[in-house]
């Protein structure tokens, strides 16, 4: 048995050495490829960790990877980036946990239609701000940071966030949020502090959210509010979560991935007519897929041992 | 701008966001969907109206006559062969509203991506009626005042329609128990599809009138979304009267940020009354007990 | 009766939404280890006094006290760790769930902390208890009906609770089902747990409560031992269409 485990971890191990490796292997353009999937695969993972298992769905994961974005946009020239990338998940922890403590205290309704909003009102509240202060939208990051330095890091963060959300899956947070999720009225009279559990996971993957955002916004040199915080993000986390199945640690991981590469093949093809795809490959999911990839893979083993 | 302009104002688009308050209860408090792509068909009949006058000249209230119809029929459409398979899978109303959020959340894409594609980001205007009018002393425009006669005139025609026809009833009732009122043979997925595409029509309406006054672009479905739901929450759902009272509210705040604080802050002070709201009366403000 | 504290007391507990008064001023005093029954035509009612004393609800005003600790305006979760369990009205077993992972929630959370693993074990010997032990690892949306009764009974007692509010427990069953029902109920309140159970079913109330009160309109119209209240005529006149099970 433990030699089992021995042998499994092993090779999680050597995976992720095989990935540390990839940016002197592979092109440029490769890399920014995987910087994408490991990015994505760290915001549907944590996403689904809460959203998936609670089903309080959260529709700001855009707003809170802005938030990320816009921390290293300002102070990336004042602060050091570690103290910066630092800095962006705390932001995020703080306007989670003050949505969380506002919303999730009532019926989950009331936390779709804030966090529905989010984005656009945080949006513009930082073109209220960039207008008055910096008359201008524009917001420039001079930050030098290879390819292979964003890589590294996000391959940290997924690898953290996978393991994570596998530990504790295991754990009675994991349970926890399990059984809010199947109901929540059994949960509060079973002995579970609800509001506490919900509030702090909320906040906790949505710092990661941020975090990811942080990391991601060193590609780029320019970004103005409507880049920063575009729904489309919170849309297509929503579908890689899905798609993979909320269920398991490694499901929306497995949903990330193919789908990274389809949208990148999609936006490069119909640039404009993107969101459209988008909109229409989530309802095929929606109505074929409802337990997503892993919903498929448990019923074909169902299937298999019947 | 004076105060009581800036009041006055705020009432007069209060008006309209007790209007698409009222859709979204037919959608919501009926129909039993929370719909996310409620404001594309406000969209929808922002840009109809826009076209058929800068295009073909024809009177941005007509246009009404080919985007109310297309709204109710789109709606009715999406609630028959989109929505209600849903409710036939779903295990339990959680699931269900779950279900609803994402895939109404999936079509608020499929319509905003159509119209960005079409018609670009732009934001758009035209000129219609702003003919200046006085008014207890201030000024204000003749387009605004039309927009919220016609969204009084509307609203009442609804609450009368509710409160005093037979489908109407049978539509109050459902909102009030479902099961109970098909167990009186209430057809419940008939009346529910029509109050689903009823709000949509009355978005349409929503959206021409408000196009003759404010500019707009193919993404500002989600913000009266979120005003309409926001107002939703605050009057109570269900309340014809209290959704009234609450866009009226809604509205004269956000006159009263924009003239003494910023109008750029439109959305802030919506959540920021949102936020009050849910603290301190999450029934709704109007609602009892 | 002794003269004791009650275990559990109630004094003036009152509620109303809207304009409609549910509950009127509720009294209750629950000696330690008695079965106390409440019955009365009104279903809906007495599920409100027991969302009012595990803090589901809010109350308008009295007080819940257990021994020395004031109950009200404490949200569910801390009430069930003070110790007071509840089933609920409709069955809530969590389907996704095994038995067993509907039970330990109740272990684990509720209770005094544990590790998971004597969590598990005292978990096991729980179902082992009230008969579930075959039941252990099979999913919660496969269980028959007494089966998912006995979970909950099963989640309520692993909070290792000294007051367990029972609501309609025994609705729903059969003759030998409601035999082998009454007799766990006999038995948890040999463990220790004081009992108050929300009833109809006339034969239960009779077998097992030592003291019995009747709600009706919002109000108590009675109280006493149990053969006493069933003959009231007053609580037979409120009772139009006794069910007796």
């Amino acid at each position: 048995m433990a030699d089992k485990a021995f042998v499994r971890w092993g090779i999680v191990l050597a995976a992720i050495a095989v990935l540390a490796a990839v940016p002197v292997m592979v092109s440029a353009y490769t890399v920014s490829l995987f910087i994408s999937m490991l990015a994505y695969i760290s915001l549907a993972t944590a996403w689904a960790f809460f959203s998936g298992r609670t089903r309080y769905i959260s529709l700001a994961t855009a707003a809170f990877v802005g938030i990320g974005t816009y921390t290293v946009a300002v102070l990336s020239d004042h602060l050091p980036l570690p103290v910066v990338l630092a800095i962006a998940p705390a932001v995020g922890f703080a306007v989670a946990f003050g949505i969380g403590l506002s919303t999730l205290r009532l019926s989950g309704v009331y936390f779709v239609i804030f966090t529905f909003g989010l984005a656009e009102l945080i949006k513009q509240l930082v073109i209220w701000f960039e207008i008055n202060q910096t008359k201008t939208l524009a917001r420039y990051i001079f930050v030098n940071a290879s390819g292979t330095l964003i890589y590294e890091l996000l391959l940290a963060t997924a690898v953290v966030v996978v393991a994570g959300v596998w530990w504790l899956s295991r754990s009675p947070l994991g349970y926890a949020l399990r059984v809010i999720g199947e109901d929540e009225m059994v949960a509060r009279h079973a002995g579970i502090d609800t509001t506490r559990v919900k509030v702090l996971v909320f906040a906790a993957t949505s710092a990661v959210m941020s975090l990811v955002g942080a990391i991601l916004s060193l590609r780029y040199t320019y970004v103005d509010p409507n880049i920063g915080f575009n729904s489309l993000v919170s849309f297509q986390v929503l579908i890689m979560a899905l798609l993979g199945g909320i269920g398991r640690p490694w499901g929306p991981a497995l949903g990330a991935i193919p789908l990274v590469l389809l949208f990148e093949l999609l936006s490069g093809t119909f640039p404009h007519h993107f969101g459209i795809a988008l909109g229409l490959c989530f309802v095929v999911i929606v109505y074929y897929l409802p337990g997503g990839v892993m919903g498929l893979i448990d019923r074909w083993r169902l299937w298999l041992r019947s | 701008m004076v105060l009581l302009e800036a009041v006055l104002s705020g009432v007069l688009v209060g008006g309209m966001y007790g209007l698409i308050a009222l859709g979204l209860n037919l959608q919501y408090g009926i129909a039993r969907m929370m719909n996310l792509a409620y404001g594309e068909a406000l969209m929808g009949g922002a840009f109809s109206a826009f076209w058929f006058f800068t295009l073909w000249r024809i009177d941005p209230l007509a246009s009404m006559l080919f985007s109310v119809p297309v709204a109710f029929v789109g709606n009715w459409l999406i609630y028959r062969y989109l929505l209600t398979p849903l409710v036939r899978r779903a295990a339990n109303q959680d699931v269900l509203e779950a279900d609803t959020i994402l895939v109404t959340f999936g079509l608020l894409f499929v319509f905003q991506g159509l119209a960005l594609v079409q018609w670009g980001g732009e934001y758009r205007g035209y000129t219609y009626l702003a003919l200046p009018v006085n008014v207890l002393g201030a000024t204000v425009a003749f387009n605004r005042l039309l927009a919220f006669a016609a969204a009084v005139v509307l609203a009442l025609i609804l609450y009368w329609l509710l409160r005093a026809t037979r489908l109407g009833t049978a539509m109050r009732a459902i909102a009030i128990d479902p099961v109970a009122a098909q167990l009186v043979a209430i057809d419940v997925p008939r009346l529910s599809a029509l109050a689903f595409a009823t709000g949509g029509a009355i978005m349409a309406v929503a959206g021409t009138l408000v196009s003759m006054f404010l500019s707009f672009n193919a993404s500002i479905g989600i913000v009266y979304t979120l005003k309409a739901l926001i107002v939703v929450i605050m009057g109570g759902v269900g309340r014809m009267l209290g959704c009234l009272m609450a866009g009226l509210l809604l509205g004269v705040a956000e006159a009263l940020g924009a003239y003494l604080v910023d109008p750029g802050l439109t959305l802030a002070i919506n959540f920021a009354l949102f936020l009050l709201v849910l603290l301190v009366r999450p029934q709704g403000l109007f609602s009892r007990g | 009766m002794t003269d004791a504290l009650p275990l559990l007391a109630i004094r003036g507990l009152h509620k109303s939404f809207g304009g409609l008064q549910a509950v009127r001023g509720f009294d209750l005093d629950v000696p330690s280890g008695a079965i106390v029954g409440l019955i009365g035509p009104n279903g809906s009612v007495k599920t409100t006094v027991l969302n009012l004393i595990t803090g589901e609800i809010a109350a308008d005003g009295g007080s819940v006290r257990l021994a020395d600790q004031e109950m009200t305006g404490l949200p569910p979760f801390r009430i069930c760790r003070a110790r007071i369990a509840r089933t609920f009205q409709l069955v809530r077993i969590l389907p996704g769930m095994t038995t067993r992972e509907n039970v330990l929630v109740g272990r684990l959370f509720g209770a005094a902390p544990a590790t998971l693993e004597r969590a598990r074990r005292e978990v096991d010997a729980l179902l082992e208890r009230v008969g579930l032990a075959e039941r252990a690892e099979q999913q919660g949306a496969q269980l028959t009906y007494i089966d998912q009764k006995r979970v909950e009974l099963a989640r309520a007692l692993a909070t290792q609770p000294r007051v367990l509010l029972l609501d309609e427990w025994l609705a729903g069953l059969n003759p030998s089902e409601l035999q082998i029902g009454i007799t766990l109920i006999r038995q948890v309140r040999s463990e220790g747990v004081t009992v108050v159970m929300i009833e109809h079913v006339m034969e239960a109330i009779r077998a097992l409560c030592d003291h019995v009160v009747v709600m009706s309109a919002g109000a108590l119209i009675a109280a006493g031992a149990p053969e006493a209240v069933l003959r009231d005529p007053e609580v037979a006149r409120v009772y139009l269409g006794d069910d007796d099970a």
